[in-house]
């Protein structure tokens, strides 16, 4: 493997090397790919739980009086209907409609939202809300002020509570709060990124390593590994959760990528809100479908699908399902196509293999009390 | 995991294993550790020809696909049809039971121009 010497790497770099992760650029940054392999790590999070180092991913706050009227120009979703602490997942598009990214958003006080954004996409969302900024707001660029852990699978909340008094239990889905972690400062948010019960902790870089040691100790008696990047795309994928440069990117619009529900058009006016209203009332030419393979192959990231032998989208995402033991993706087709019980082809190295599209997602947790 | 003596390797991360006329291919621990959990094989049938440097197959992980590169010339006389049914030996023994082909060796002068462990060893690293 070829290392550039300009990656960027997390505060917890040692500690991957140390495991034995594999590391890999992505977007820019080392990051671990996997420790003791993709399929292991997503089922020790389906199972019991699992840690990843997410530091990689940005961080924009705004604040002052007019900090909601900012955050709601720039985003999809109600801002307006957010509570002090709680956090809400949103588009950020350009005026044609397209996603400049997918984002968290984090109501900490009635004048100061926090974002959370993709690692790769950072600097460009700060541009680009920096300059929709005609409003009284601050923007500042955090992410060098934040390490972020996640903490996920089903037994995430007894990990975590060994490092805490906050009430965990207590944080709904979507909601955080403000506490102690190990003694030190942290957001704690019960969000994620796998389909499983969990949370994402913001920490000053500093204390990072130490929370990350204390975690994996904590989660020691449940069985808890390292997880990396490899198993975050399948557990999400299982999940049917959009991942930026595949599902979307600046030529998708959140109706074409079956994210509708984040687009409030009656909120008032946004960036991209008069092309989505009239994509709405036109209706959409093609949408995001899951899939399953039924022949022998894995439709991958690029690769054609066909109707009827004819080329007509291309898979987003596509990988083994470790829960599921079958082969799925995503893909776009003309939106009159996409829906369950529809057999296609996707083209696997020039071979048209045998797929059927499916309800989504493919994995769904089961709910507890 | 330590590299055979008595194989020959490739950049491309293969070996061969020298049994009488014929060579028996694979690919390394290094290779497997890069992939990751291997989930499909897909080797040639007996009775093709192939040529050192070209396509022998794929294997497929749950990240990517990747080509196997013959690491010599010949006709495919033996194919390890367990991997079919269970890749997974690729990443429990690569250097082992995982062999993928047997191939007469056309030109066995190519082995020479093949690493040896020790170079292979120093070329993926310590890591391996």
């Amino acid at each position: 493997m070829v290392q550039s010497v300009c990656l960027k790497r997390t505060p917890l770099h040692v500690a991957h090397v140390s495991l034995g992760a594999r590391m890999v650029d992505f977007g820019g940054w080392e990051m671990p790919v996997q420790y003791s392999g993709i399929v292991d790590e997503h089922l020790t999070v389906r199972r019991a739980v699992g840690l990843f180092d997410v530091s990689h991913m940005g961080e924009i706050e705004v604040r002052g009086p007019e900090a909601l009227r900012l955050v709601d120009c720039v985003t999809t979703n109600a801002v307006s209907k957010l509570h002090v602490g709680q956090a809400q997942y949103s588009g950020l598009l350009y005026e044609h409609g397209g996603f400049v990214d997918d984002i968290l958003v984090h109501k900490v006080a009635d004048d100061h939202f926090f974002l959370c954004v993709n690692a790769s996409n950072q600097e460009k969302d700060f541009e680009h809300i920096r300059r929709a900024n005609r409003f009284n707001a601050q923007v500042e660029f955090a992410s060098d002020r934040y390490a972020q852990l996640a903490v996920q699978g089903p037994l995430a909340l007894r990990t975590l509570a060994k490092l805490t008094a906050v009430d965990l239990a207590s944080i709904g889905y979507y909601w955080f709060t403000d506490g102690a972690v190990s003694g030190v400062q942290a957001r704690i948010a019960r969000t994620g990124y796998t389909g499983e019960d969990g949370f994402e902790i913001y920490v000053a870089p500093a204390e990072a390593l130490r929370i990350w040691q204390e975690l994996l100790e904590a989660g020691a008696e449940f069985g808890i590994k390292p997880c990396g990047l490899g198993a975050r795309n399948t557990l999400r994928l299982e999940a049917k959760m959009a991942l930026y440069g595949h599902e979307i990117h600046a030529s998708i619009t959140p109706y074409e990528a079956d994210l509708g529900w984040i687009v409030k058009l009656d909120k008032g006016e946004f960036i991209g809100r008069s092309a989505l209203a009239r994509q709405k009332e036109q209706g959409v030419r093609r949408k995001l479908v899951g899939f399953e393979m039924r022949g022998r192959g894995i439709g991958r990231d690029g690769y054609e699908v066909r109707l009827d032998g004819s080329p007509a989208g291309w898979v987003t995402s596509g990988s083994p399902s470790p829960s599921l033991n079958r082969n799925i993706g995503l893909c776009y087709l003309p939106a009159c196509e996409a829906r369950p019980g529809r057999r296609l082809e996707v083209m696997v190295r020039n071979q048209p293999v045998e797929a059927e599209t499916v309800a989504t997602p493919f994995y769904k947790r089961a709910k507890t009390a | 995991m330590t590299y055979p003596e008595n194989f020959r390797y490739t950049k491309e991360h293969e070996w061969v294993r020298v049994e009488g006329d014929l060579g028996v291919i694979g690919i390394t621990n290094h290779a497997q550790q890069e992939l990751g959990d291997i989930v499909y094989v897909d080797l040639p049938k007996p009775g093709t020809v192939v040529e050192q440097g070209k396509s022998l197959g794929s294997v497929e992980s749950v990240k990517a696909v990747s080509d196997i590169y013959s690491p010599v010339s010949g006709e495919v006389v033996e194919v390890n049809e367990s991997l079919g049914q269970s890749p997974e030996q690729l990443n429990q023994d690569p250097h082992g039971t995982a062999w993928l082909v047997k191939i007469r060796l056309s030109a066995p002068d190519q082995l020479k121009g093949l690493l040896s462990a020790a170079d292979y060893q120093a070329y993926v690293g310590a890591e391996s």
